[in-house]
């Protein structure tokens, strides 16, 4: 358990996604600007982690290694070369259903994540944490871990950053700088504050 | 508005540079430009699979129907981006280790999908092979910009080959430690988008 644990924290903290790794910045930029909107686009990423990257994982293990197709009476095929396709194909199949049950079931939700889901098809943080989870071997449980760790960590730095960029409004800085310049230093001194949890 | 080939090319590296002007594909811009060899290989990549995607996109417009475009698309480059991962993984072992997951990350690269998306769907395949060769040149441009600042800045080096010797070399430079941090890559381009929202106030945001 403990280190299903620390797989969580580290994850949120040291290797946080959009800050460490820069994957997700196209949506991390653009939907930052408020803090509600930024709580909508954190949960969407987070839900879909805890769902896709557990689920990739499934399709890794008992698809795509060599000798996984072993249960259907296919010993020896190697499929890891269609991983990639997989994956995407995985997370936009599952951001239509995640949409679709959601606006079926609980409608409130649907209207406060309903904007950012499609969006986040083409997000590489998604991505990324899939092909984390390939790179470091984990297990079935790990990747539930890391899931969870992973999508938390956008969420703390989408929410934190949009915290930082409604106060900026009523800065003065140089025209040039305004906006999207100033949300790069912004996001670079928050990587960097972060690096400091690294000794944790 | 028709442009001909040669426009299309130099204005996407220019006027219209996907990263520094539409800010878009910049995940990767940051996570790989500690070193020159890496940024050179991935905008290589990046090229290739946004010319090709464009052209392959292109040619088949008309027999794409429009209700599941997206994922026609996304098929296509993601078909490219393994053809280009298995090619690295091949004949440039070390290199693709260091890229890691990068080039897997093509796929939802942000440049790739808007230029098939909004260039290659309602353009002829020429044009539109142009414009990606344009936009991936673009996206190159600021990513070896970023690269050579910090790798000749931060260890001294360029691709690998010591330029500034340091100190701990007996030479005279100390090297700049920020620089290898990863965050100091979100420095590099807000200065870029500074300069270049100074030179062309056009594009300044408003108050």
């Amino acid at each position: 358990m403990g280190h299903h644990f620390d797989i969580i924290i580290r994850s949120i903290f040291m290797e946080n996604l959009p800050l460490s790794f820069f994957l997700g910045m196209c949506t991390f930029l653009a939907i930052s600007k408020q803090v509600k909107a930024a709580v909508g686009l954190g949960s969407a990423v987070l839900v879909l982690q805890i769902i896709t990257v557990p689920l990739n994982n499934l399709i890794l293990n008992y698809l795509l290694k060599p000798g996984a197709f072993a249960w259907a009476g296919f010993g020896d095929i190697d499929l890891t070369f269609l991983g990639l396709l997989t994956y995407i194909a995985i997370i936009a199949a599952t951001v239509q259903i995640l949409e679709m049950v959601l606006d079926r079931f609980i409608p409130t939700l649907y209207n406060t994540l309903g904007i950012f889901l499609p969006l986040l098809t083409v997000n590489c943080a998604i991505l990324g944490a899939s092909l984390f989870m390939v790179e470091r071997n984990y297990t079935f449980t790990e990747s539930v871990a890391y899931g969870i760790g992973a999508g938390g960590g956008f969420f703390l730095a989408v929410v934190a950053l949009a915290g930082i960029r409604e106060k900026l409004e009523y800065a003065n800085p140089p025209p040039g700088l305004r906006g999207l310049g100033l949300t790069f230093v912004s996001a670079g001194l928050m990587a960097i504050a972060f690096m400091g949890l690294a000794g944790l | 508005m028709a442009e001909t080939n040669r426009e299309l090319l130099t204005n996407s590296i220019l006027k219209r540079n996907p990263i520094a002007l539409l800010v878009l594909g910049i995940c990767s811009a940051l996570a790989v430009t500690g070193q020159l060899s890496t940024a050179l290989v991935m905008s290589i990549c990046l090229t290739l699979v946004t010319a090709f995607s464009s052209l392959t996109i292109s040619i088949v417009r008309f027999q794409i129907p429009n209700s599941v475009r997206i994922g026609i698309q996304i098929t296509i480059i993601a078909t490219l981006v393994i053809l280009v991962d298995e090619i690295l993984k091949a004949f440039f072992f070390e290199l693709s280790k260091q890229l890691s997951i990068f080039v897997g990350l093509i796929i939802t690269n942000c440049i790739v999908m808007g230029r098939a998306e909004g260039f290659a769907m309602s353009n002829p395949p020429v044009a539109s092979f142009m414009d990606g060769i344009g936009n991936g040149l673009g996206y190159s441009l600021i990513l070896m910009l970023v690269a050579f600042i910090r790798e000749l800045f931060g260890s001294g080096t360029l691709f690998g080959v010591e330029i500034l010797q340091l100190t701990t070399n007996g030479g005279w430079y100390i090297r700049n430690g920020m620089l290898v941090l990863p965050a100091s890559g979100f420095f590099i381009i807000a200065t870029i988008i500074w300069i270049i929202r100074t030179l062309d106030p056009q594009q300044q945001e408003k108050q």
